[in-house]
């Protein structure tokens, strides 16, 4: 139990009468690379919502870096670090701006603050557009943008949704790189969730593949492919989740998300 | 400081880039000073109330103030739509804390948006009976910001997206503000008429501006203060709480 960062035990959350997560139980150790996989709609953002502690699990017992999401929300919240899937930057505030709010709210002292931010606008390659305003950056330049600010406050954990969607083999290298220097050189336990099945292959010390809300693996990715007696992570996954395709609800967020243009001020 | 510093810090610059905002936000008080102030102002002076300019103003004020906190406070809607709530909410800091940095936030825009219509009230015909008395009346506008922006954030929190958002303005902000006393005085109402204008806060809100700048007060100092001091923690601790409960 002592090196388990995350402790997940029983965990079910439920929307009313849909159950989007089902008694799942997981651990993961101290600087690992922990990959957790499974197709669309099937409990991993709300998974990494309940562990960040932006929902509240309907039962069960969630520990992260030892504390109770439940109840510890605080000291959970200072343990880690975190890149969404989804646009979380503001729009109106120019880059630079986003990162500094990030580093005041993180509470990175002032002296490093300058410097670390520096350092990471110009590794993703913003710098020369420090101030210009979110708003005017591509798909791809928030997404890095989004992904440096994760990394300002170097927590203990990172929780990455999906974090290369949409990237370029580029970028993606580049930024995977960095993250597994940061899990060696710093001891930084990653948590991610990825659709691209051999970026999981390659950078995962351990996998899970959770599928309607329930975990139906678990394991190394050799483990996986020696249990499914496949060749690849992306046949061990089509083998164990199948290969029907999935719907996702959207929900009324979402739906003004995609209307967003019609309420620009 | 530095966290609830940060959230004020952009609140207000959110405010200052958005020039739209601010030309919207000023055109609209002014449409009404000079539509209801000049177009009742023979009216009001025939009927031995005075210049009606002078009534008028402090309600055209607060009525600045008013909106531009609610809108402010609801604004926490486009953060969790545009996705920079999680943001503020997966942070090691307390909720207690984002919410004064936000009230505050929107409490200062909206006080700089009544002291745009406090200049322009002056250009129009607006004389302040005693300058001295200035402080009084910012300390007015600064409750109608805070007591606002709470109710907006306590509203939104509660809220998923802005499809609710005409019915507060039908049947929350305008009511407020057309039965506040900024626009007629509140003598010789019908009885449910005069019930509603007596509890609601910018009633008091008003009536304190107005006795600042002009001089004449229904309802005295005292009273005005303190109705409006107790309504504003009230719904700063509701807005506190019902913010701290927000599930994304």
């Amino acid at each position: 139990m002592e090196n388990n960062i995350i402790h997940v035990e029983n965990l079910t959350k439920k929307f009313k009468d849909f159950t989007a997560v089902n008694n799942i139980s997981f651990e993961v150790k101290e600087g690992e690379i922990f990959a957790f996989l499974g197709p669309n709609g099937a409990g991993k953002t709300t998974t990494i919502k309940i562990l960040t502690t932006l929902l509240d699990a309907t039962s069960g017992k969630i520990q992260v870096n030892s504390f109770n999401v439940e109840n510890q929300k605080d000291n959970v919240r200072h343990s880690f670090g975190i890149v969404f899937q989804d646009p979380s930057l503001d729009d109106e505030l120019t880059a630079y701006e986003n990162m500094e709010f990030h580093a005041v709210i993180y509470n990175v002292p002032k002296n490093i603050r300058k410097e670390r931010i520096e350092y990471l606008l110009k590794f993703i390659g913003l710098w020369e557009r420090k101030d210009d305003l979110v708003k005017k950056f591509s798909g791809g330049m928030k997404r890095r943008l989004e992904i440096a600010r994760g990394l300002i406050h170097h927590p203990k954990i990172l929780f990455l949704d999906e974090p290369t969607l949409g990237l370029d083999p580029q970028t993606r290298n580049h930024i995977w790189e960095y993250i597994q220097k940061l899990n060696k050189e710093e001891n930084m336990t990653i948590f991610f969730t990825t659709h691209y099945m051999e970026e999981a292959d390659r950078v995962a010390t351990r996998i899970a593949i959770i599928d309607k809300g329930k975990i139906i693996g678990n394991g190394t990715s050799g483990e996986l492919k020696k249990k499914t007696k496949t060749k690849t992570l992306e046949e061990s996954f089509l083998k164990l989740t199948g290969r029907e395709i999935r719907e996702e609800e959207s929900s009324s967020i979402e739906v003004m998300r995609r209307n967003r243009r019609m309420w620009r001020r | 400081m530095g966290v609830v510093y940060a959230l004020w810090l952009r609140q207000v610059k959110r405010y200052l880039r958005s020039k739209s905002r601010i030309v919207g936000s000023i055109a609209q008080p002014l449409l009404f000073l000079i539509a209801f102030g000049f177009g009742f102002g023979a009216i009001y002076q025939a009927a031995g109330g005075g210049s009606y300019i002078e009534f008028l103003a402090p309600g055209i004020i607060a009525m600045s103030v008013l909106f531009t906190a609610m809108f402010t406070g609801i604004e926490v809607i486009w953060d969790r739509q545009f996705g920079f709530l999680k943001e503020t909410l997966v942070a090691p800091v307390s909720r207690f804390k984002i919410m004064t940095g936000r009230t505050l936030g929107g409490a200062t825009v909206s006080i700089f948006q009544g002291v745009i219509v406090f200049l322009i009230s002056l250009l129009i015909g607006l004389k302040v009976n005693n300058w001295l008395m200035l402080p009084v009346a910012f300390l007015f506008m600064v409750f109608i910001g805070v007591l606002f922006t709470a109710l907006g954030t306590a509203i939104a929190s509660r809220l998923e997206d802005m499809q609710a958002f005409p019915l507060i303005m039908n049947f929350l902000i305008m009511p407020i503000f057309f039965l506040s006393g900024a626009l007629f005085p509140l003598t010789n109402l019908p009885a449910p008429i005069e019930f509603i204008t007596k509890i609601n806060p910018l009633t008091y809100a008003v009536d304190g501006l107005r006795g600042a700048l002009t001089g004449v007060s229904q309802f005295g100092f005292l009273l005005d203060f303190s109705v409006v001091f107790i309504v504003t923690a009230i719904l700063f601790v509701i807005g506190s709480y019902l913010f701290s409960k927000i599930q994304l």
